[in-house]
Parts: C-alpha cells; sequence; structure tokens
C-alpha cells in the first residue's frame, strides 16, 4: 500500500460532517497554521515542492508568493472545481465525500495569501455538490473556523460557493475569473496575471481543488516531509481518476514512485483489462494530453520503465511521451477504435471553444469535421497531412491552452496511429462495421482469460 | 517639470525605431509603417480591451530585451504585447510568422461566404485586403459553410453574421460609447454569433459608429445598402455644426449626390472621431454640409482608382527589410504606358488619361 495523505479517511463513516472530520484530526492545519506568518506557511508550501494539481504542475508556492501585495487592495484565493477534462473526476471525489478537507485547506491558503473572501467556482453539471459545500462552510462556520476573527487569530474569511452553468472553458482561470465576475467566460489576454489582476482586477491566486485540499498534509506534516514522499519533482501524493476498459474504475491516490505498468494491472488499483482483452493504447492525464500506445506507455523510448509521476510520463517530450495533466487515466483496450476516439475528442473541443480567437474557433470545427469524414469511411488520404497542418495551426497560436488541448490530441493520435487512420481511408467500408485493432503497438503481455 | 522619460529601442525587422515605455509592437511597428506593420483585424486603439483575438498581428519576438534577450518561445500578439528595451521583433522577416499568418487568414476565410460581389463592404473590406496580402488562393475547406438565423437590428444598421470575424470591436464599441449596449456574443465556439438576446432595434444615437469599426462587411449601412459600390463613389472631407458629435465627417459623393456619410478615417483604417447617428443617416444632402475637399486615399486603396487627388503614397519597406522590391506578379510598365512610376498622379487634376502619360 502506498502512501494516503488525502483519501486516508474517506472510507470513514460520517467523514463528509464536522464532528466526525473533526475527531479524525481535521483542522489541526488550521490551527497550526494560525500560530503561523503568512509568509512561513508559502514558505512551507514551497519546500513542500507541492505542484499544481489542475493540469499544468506549476509549484503551488512559487505561485503563491508571485501574488502581488498592493497596499489597500483586498486579495483573493479562487479554488477551481470547474473540473471538465474529460476523463478526469478526481476533485469531485474529494468534494462529495471529503468536503471539509478542501474547506480546511481552503481557510490554510487563504491566511497566507491574505483572502478574506475566498471562492469556489464549481462546475455547473455537479449540481449536487454545492449543498454538500455550504453545509461544510457553514458547520465550519458554526465551530469558528471561517468568519470573523477565525479562532482568535484576528483574521477574517469567508467562502463562497459560485456555480458555474456547463462550460469548460471556465476552467481556464481567467475565464473562470470572468465568470465569477458575472461575464462571459471568454479567457483573459495575458499579461496582465491573476496574481496581479484577476478577480475585479485585485491580486488573486487560482488553485485546483486537489492542490488546495494537499496544502492541509503540508502543513500538518511540514514542508521537507512532504516533499519525501514521491521522487524528484513529483512530491507527495496524487489523485488519479481511472476509466475507460479497466477492471477497477475509480479514484486512486498514489504516491509517483509506482510504474504505469503496476497501476494498469495490479489489484490494488485498476486491477487489468476485463474479458481477457489486450491493452491497446492509454491516455494518462485527461483528454487533452497526447495519447500513448500501450509499448510507449510502459516503456520510454530509452527502454526505462514509465512511472506515474510528472517527470515520466513526460518523458521523450511529444515525441514519444505524453503528460501528468489533470490525473485523467483512461485506457482504451484492443476494441476500441483510435480514429473514433479521436474525433470524440475533436467534437468536444468544437463545442468547448469559447471562439474568442480564429485558429481555435475555425480550427476545432475543421478538425472534427474531417475526421468524421475519416471514421466513417469518407475520408482521403490528404486529409490526414491536412489534419497534421491544422492542428500545427492551431498550436502555440492562440489565447489560451484550450488550442493546444484541442490540437495535442490530434497530433499524437496522428503520431503513432498513423497506420489506423490510413487503414481507414483504405477500407472505407470495413471500417464501419471492424476496428482496427492492435497492431505492433499492443501491449505483449500474455492474455488470461 | 517632469522628468524627461526615457525611450525604448526596438528593432522590427532590421529597423530600429524608438518609442515610450508601455507602447505595443504593433504600435511601434507602425510607426515604421509599410509591411512592417503587421495586419491588424481586432484591434483598434480607440478601443479599450480590444485586440488579442484575431491573431493576424502574430509576430516572433527575436530577443526579449537587452536585459533578457532570450526569444520568446511562442509567437505574440504584437498588439497586445508591449515592447522592452532592445526587443527585437522579427514580422515579414519571419518564416514562422509568414506560415502562421497564412494559417489564421485561412482560419478567417473558413467560413466566410466569400460574397464580396454582393457585399457593400467590397472595397474597403480589411478581410479582402488581408487574404489578398497574405493569404492563399483557393481554400482547403470541403464543407458547407456555417449560416445563421437572420436577426434584425432596427432601421439603420445591417448585419450579415455569416461575414463576421468575431472581432468584438462592434461591442466594445457598444460598451464604450454608448450607455447601454443591447447586443454582444451569443453561444460560444463556431457557434458563437453577434445578436441582441431578444430581438431589438440598436438605436443609440452613437451605435452606428459599428459600421465604421467593422472590419468586414457584417454591419452595413442600412440606408446606402446596394446603392452604390465604393470605388464609384468618391470621398470628400466635410463638416457640419453638429450639437452631438464633432461633425467632422467623409461624404461619399457621386456628382451631385451624398450617398453615405462616415467618420473620417486615418491611415490603418481607424475612425479619427466617432460621429453621431444623425449626421451619419439624416444629413444626406450637400446643403447639409461645408465641403472641405477630396479626402485622401492610399495610393494602394481600389478607391483611388478613377481620381488621383488627395493620394497618399504609404511608407514603402520592403525594399529596406527584404533587400528586394516587392515580388510582382508581373511588371505592368513593360508592356503599357499607362500608370508610369514616373508620372506624380496627384499632380493631375482629375481622372487621369492616357494623354497625361504621352505628355512626358
Ligand atoms: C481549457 C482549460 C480548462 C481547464 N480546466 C480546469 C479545471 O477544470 N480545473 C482546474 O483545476 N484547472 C483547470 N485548468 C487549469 C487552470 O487554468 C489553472 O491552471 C489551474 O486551475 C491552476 O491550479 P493549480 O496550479 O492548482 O493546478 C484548465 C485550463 C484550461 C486551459
Ligand atoms: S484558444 Fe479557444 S478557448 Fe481559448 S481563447 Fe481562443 S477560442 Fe477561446
Ligand atoms: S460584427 Fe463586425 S465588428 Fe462586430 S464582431 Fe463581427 S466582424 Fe467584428
Ligand atoms: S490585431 Fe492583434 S490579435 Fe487581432
Amino acid at each position: 500500500m502506498g502512501v494516503k495523505l488525502l483519501l486516508d479517511k474517506a472510507h470513514v463513516e460520517g467523514i463528509r460532517y464536522y464532528d466526525v472530520y473533526r475527531r479524525e484530526g481535521g483542522y489541526r492545519s488550521v490551527e497550526k497554521a494560525l500560530k503561523m506568518s503568512p509568509a512561513d506557511i508559502v514558505e512551507e508550501v514551497k519546500k513542500s515542492g507541492l505542484r499544481g494539481r489542475g493540469g499544468a504542475g506549476f509549484p503551488a508556492g512559487m505561485k503563491w508568493s508571485f501574488i502581488a501585495k498592493p497596499e489597500g487592495v483586498p486579495r483573493h484565493l479562487v479554488c477551481n472545481a470547474d473540473e471538465s477534462e474529460p476523463g478526469t473526476f478526481k476533485d469531485r471525489y474529494l468534494m462529495e465525500f471529503l468536503p471539509h478537507l478542501l474547506i480546511e485547506g481552503l481557510i490554510v491558503a487563504s491566511f497566507a495569501l491574505g483572502s478574506n473572501a475566498t471562492y469556489i467556482y464549481i462546475r455547473g453539471e455537479y449540481a449536487w455538490i454545492p449543498d454538500i459545500l455550504e453545509q461544510a462552510i457553514n458547520e465550519a462556520k458554526a465551530n469558528g473556523w471561517l468568519g470573523k476573527n477565525i479562532q482568535g487569530s484576528g483574521f477574517d474569511c469567508e467562502i463562497y460557493v459560485q456555480r458555474g452553468a456547463g462550460a469548460y472553458i471556465c476552467g481556464e482561470e481567467t475565464a473562470l475569473i470572468e465568470s465569477l465576475e458575472g461575464k462571459r467566460g471568454n479567457p483573459r489576454i495575458k499579461p496582465p496575471f491573476p496574481a496581479v489582476k484577476g478577480v475585479w482586477d485585485r491580486p488573486t491566486v487560482v488553485n485546483n481543488v486537489e492542490t488546495l485540499a494537499a496544502v492541509v498534509p503540508v502543513i500538518n506534516m511540514g514542508g521537507e516531509a512532504y516533499s519525501k514522499i514521491g521522487v524528484g519533482k513529483s512530491t507527495g501524493t496524487k489523485l488519479i481518476s481511472a476509466c475507460g476498459n479497466i477492471n477497477k474504475p475509480g479514484v486512486y491516490e498514489i504516491d509517483m514512485t509506482i510504474s504505469v505498468e503496476e497501476f494498469v494491472y495490479s489489484d490494488e488499483y485498476c486491477g487489468g483489462i476485463p474479458n481477457g482483452k489486450r491493452l491497446k493504447a492509454c491516455i494518462p492525464g485527461g483528454s487533452s494530453v497526447p495519447i500513448l500506445p500501450a509499448n510507449l506507455l510502459f516503456k520510454t523510448a530509452k527502454g526505462e520503465q514509465r512511472m506515474m509521476n510528472y517527470e515520466s510520463l513526460s518523458d521523450g517530450g511529444f515525441a514519444t511521451g505524453s503528460m501528468m495533466g489533470s490525473g485523467g487515466f483512461i485506457v482504451l483496450d484492443e476494441d476500441q477504435c483510435v480514429v473514433k476516439h479521436t474525433l470524440t475528442l475533436a467534437r468536444f473541443y468544437r463545442h468547448e471553444s469559447c471562439g474568442q480567437c480564429s485558429p481555435c474557433r475555425e480550427g476545432t470545427g475543421w478538425m472534427e469535421k474531417i475526421l468524421k469524414n475519416i471514421e466513417t469511411g469518407k475520408g482521403k488520404m490528404t486529409d490526414i497531412d491536412l489534419l497534421w497542418d491544422i492542428q500545427r495551426k492551431i498550436e502555440g497560436n492562440t489565447i489560451c491552452p484550450l488550442g493546444d488541448a484541442a490540437a495535442w490530441p490530434v497530433a499524437a493520435a496522428i503520431r503513432h496511429f498513423r497506420d489506423e487512420f490510413e487503414w481507414h481511408v483504405n477500407n472505407p467500408e470495413l471500417c464501419l462495421t471492424q476496428n482496427f485493432g492492435l497492431a505492433h503497438y499492443a501491449d505483449a503481455r500474455e492474455v488470461v482469460a | 517639470m517632469a522628468e524627461e522619460q526615457k525611450l525604448f529601442k526596438v528593432t522590427i525587422d532590421n529597423i530600429t525605431v524608438e518609442v515610450e515605455p508601455g507602447t505595443t509592437i504593433l504600435n511601434a511597428a507602425r510607426k515604421i509603417g509599410g509591411d512592417v506593420a503587421p495586419p491588424a483585424m481586432c484591434y483598434y486603439s480607440k478601443l479599450k480591451g480590444s485586440g488579442g483575438k484575431c491573431r493576424t498581428c502574430l509576430v516572433e519576438v527575436a530577443a526579449g530585451s537587452t536585459a533578457d534577450p532570450r526569444p520568446m518561445p511562442k509567437l505574440v500578439a504584437s498588439c497586445r504585447t508591449t515592447v522592452m528595451d532592445g526587443m527585437i521583433v522579427k514580422n515579414i522577416t519571419s518564416e514562422r510568422v509568414i506560415d502562421a499568418r497564412a494559417g489564421v487568414v485561412e482560419f478567417l476565410l473558413l467560413n466566410h461566404p466569400l460574397d464580396c460581389p454582393i457585399c457593400d463592404q467590397a472595397g474597403e473590406c480589411h478581410l479582402q485586403d488581408l487574404s489578398y496580402e497574405h493569404g492563399k488562393a483557393g481554400t482547403r475547406y470541403e464543407f458547407s459553410r456555417r449560416t445563421f438565423e437572420k436577426h434584425d437590428l432596427g432601421p439603420y444598421i445591417q448585419l450579415h453574421m455569416t461575414r463576421c470575424i468575431l472581432c468584438y470591436r462592434c461591442v466594445f464599441t457598444a460598451d464604450q460609447l454608448t450607455n447601454k449596449r443591447v447586443h454582444g456574443v451569443l453561444d460560444r465556439g463556431d457557434h458563437a454569433e453577434i445578436a441582441t438576446y431578444i430581438e431589438k432595434a440598436l438605436d443609440n444615437d452613437f451605435i452606428g459608429n459599428v459600421i465604421d469599426v467593422c472590419p468586414v462587411g457584417a454591419l452595413t449601412d442600412k440606408t446606402f445598402r446596394f446603392k452604390n459600390r465604393v470605388w464609384f463613389t468618391k470621398p470628400v472631407d466635410a463638416h457640419c455644426g453638429c450639437d452631438k458629435c464633432s461633425g467632422q465627417v467623409t461624404l461619399w459623393m457621386r456628382g451631385d449626390e451624398v450617398f453615405r456619410v462616415t467618420a473620417r478615417k486615418d491611415e490603418w483604417g481607424e475612425v479619427e472621431e466617432w460621429i453621431c447617428n444623425t449626421c451619419r443617416f439624416e444629413r444626406k444632402k450637400v446643403s447639409d454640409w461645408t465641403i472641405e475637399g477630396p479626402t485622401e486615399v492610399s495610393r494602394h486603396s481600389v478607391i483611388s482608382q478613377g481620381h488621383y487627388v488627395g493620394i497618399t503614397k504609404p511608407a514603402e519597406t520592403i525594399d529596406k527589410v527584404m533587400g528586394r522590391k516587392p515580388q510582382l506578379l508581373m511588371d505592368i510598365h513593360t508592356v503599357s504606358g499607362v500608370n508610369d512610376p514616373n508620372v506624380d498622379l496627384s499632380e493631375i487634376e482629375g481622372p487621369a488619361h492616357s494623354d497625361d502619360f504621352k505628355k512626358q
């Protein structure tokens, strides 16, 4: 069993409620933090090496230290609970089952950043979770952990829950801020960054749910001790939401020292591929990150074992690697069609583009249409190169990373599965009834029926 | 006295200019002029918050500043990136920029109906200019173009949503010029559209300016609709004693008839001073105006055809930057004496005649 820092108490009966949570040691980190100076808390988080869990993996302590502190201007902490990336559902688990863990982390972070009004921006589709969070907030308030003069420290803090209205783009931090301000959720053009001008032009830190929850163990055990868990710059534990063709889909907490192979096949985690099928491909970090064929998933191009951490998953760059991303682990078995799968993602990004910048607005729709043609046997060989060229012209040329996120899955699918695209073009009728199958990139593992 | 501010030196396509700190790359490049100035389809210097969206103005920053000479990894939107002292920028001298820009032009034209023959904007359309200068002949797009439900914006302004490039200029204009914006962008992605949420007329006194800021023919003047082609009309500067606006306008005339009234525009196609709806839509008689004289027109503009008075020559920079003359499809002067470059057209009164060239 690996170390568990976030989900260790997830199965305690009634942990969703304050009394049980407190009895199990909850809110200790707030007690400890209120006795420290805000700068010292930031220092602890820096020492911990905790990286943002929202996708980009930016060091949280560093982000906190960048926040501008102009005299007399309020600062804000915003918790990004928009979790809309296909394949990612870890924040939901945390909020649904351990709401007080998030609230606790938010109080510590609010104190460290000097945020008297902190916001949780939650995706609209999580319709039932705001109630859970609000109940936890009310309980915390009734017990003196929120409101005026928290635990006699002189620090005031309120947490507000704001529901989104069902747009993936509102997870991008500046679109989130616009939406929070009651405007259309268009990403802002940066600079200025939120650390200087965020909500209502005030200095703002936006962090993912899991990042903020992880602040609790960081403070409880100290940054130094936290940084010893894991490996290299992948410190602490990471929540992975695993789905697709695996025996045990769900949310797992890993300590980033296990291998991808162990994660897929061990009974403690995904429990292998069902129905005696073989593994074909995997998207290890949510829909935006490059898909990897099985042969590159378990071993890097250098032949080393690939591990479940930031560095190893991105080993080889985009040519032969992928990314940790938001921890949405999607597994495809031999029956899955990569073209169809890529089409599904392309449709998603076309639908979710905010439409502000031309490469993303126009390019995503174009890619979807071409993929649809290829998938339905109407594609041409030149379409594959055209797709490649379109994604290349989107990537890096847009306002926000959604453009890149739309380009990468297409690029990776063509890079690693070009033969499958070509097979669709060459077999326009067969491809309607049959799948391409495994080819050379299959996992060579013996099939146990 | 305020201390004199130190100017920043920035080099764009090998030409160095000095600009005030806080200047954007685009504005620094406009100071140089000519082809060094990146095309801008969404930025509008008079509209706060504009720019960053169309991505036609992308440039390469080869060196960030003297202090930190590292290049920027991605191309940046020159309209929203401020210069640093010692910055080195590549626009038309960068292969990456040319490639990305061709991509952006293709994207902008992807769903564009290309109905220029029936579009009132033709001849003064920035998308036409852009495609002509940076686009490719033909498209690789094989699908039907998107369409929208029609929205009626009232008696003054005609909306053709299919032509819109979602530059947001009209939204900023309504936000910043009128006291209540009733139109905006609805929906998202490639189905985003300009409209009023509930069918409403745009009738604020200054809303007519959205026609002038629209780079394409998405918003046009209903009172001018299908009446004439802009290149058959003759622009003259005129003014009137208006109590709502400056009354400084351009009249688009044919003979003694005023076909259209617009604001005056500078060499980047931007409105110099906003005008009111009364001047724009109601004052269509010559007697309403005091005529000042012909409007200066860029020699490159199709509007200059047929009338050579008041023509300005834009800065020519290709030579300096690329070390060669602009590429010509064909040198017309080898076969025809017409438009002989040695004849100064601005010296000729009225339309030029072949005799004017023979005089030489
Ligand atoms: C299109 C798009 C969607 C995003 N969605 C989310 C999201 O749902 N949740 C999240 O935490 N971060 C999301 N992000 C990343 C945020 O912009 C931001 O980097 C993150 O909230 C920072 O938190 P962290 O530093 O704790 O990871 C998204 C980014 C993009 C470009
Ligand atoms: S990249 Fe896409 S989602 Fe992001 S700002 Fe541009 S159009 Fe909007
Ligand atoms: S209608 Fe014109 S000004 Fe308005 S967004 Fe579209 S192109 Fe821009
Ligand atoms: S003019 Fe700069 S992005 Fe449109």
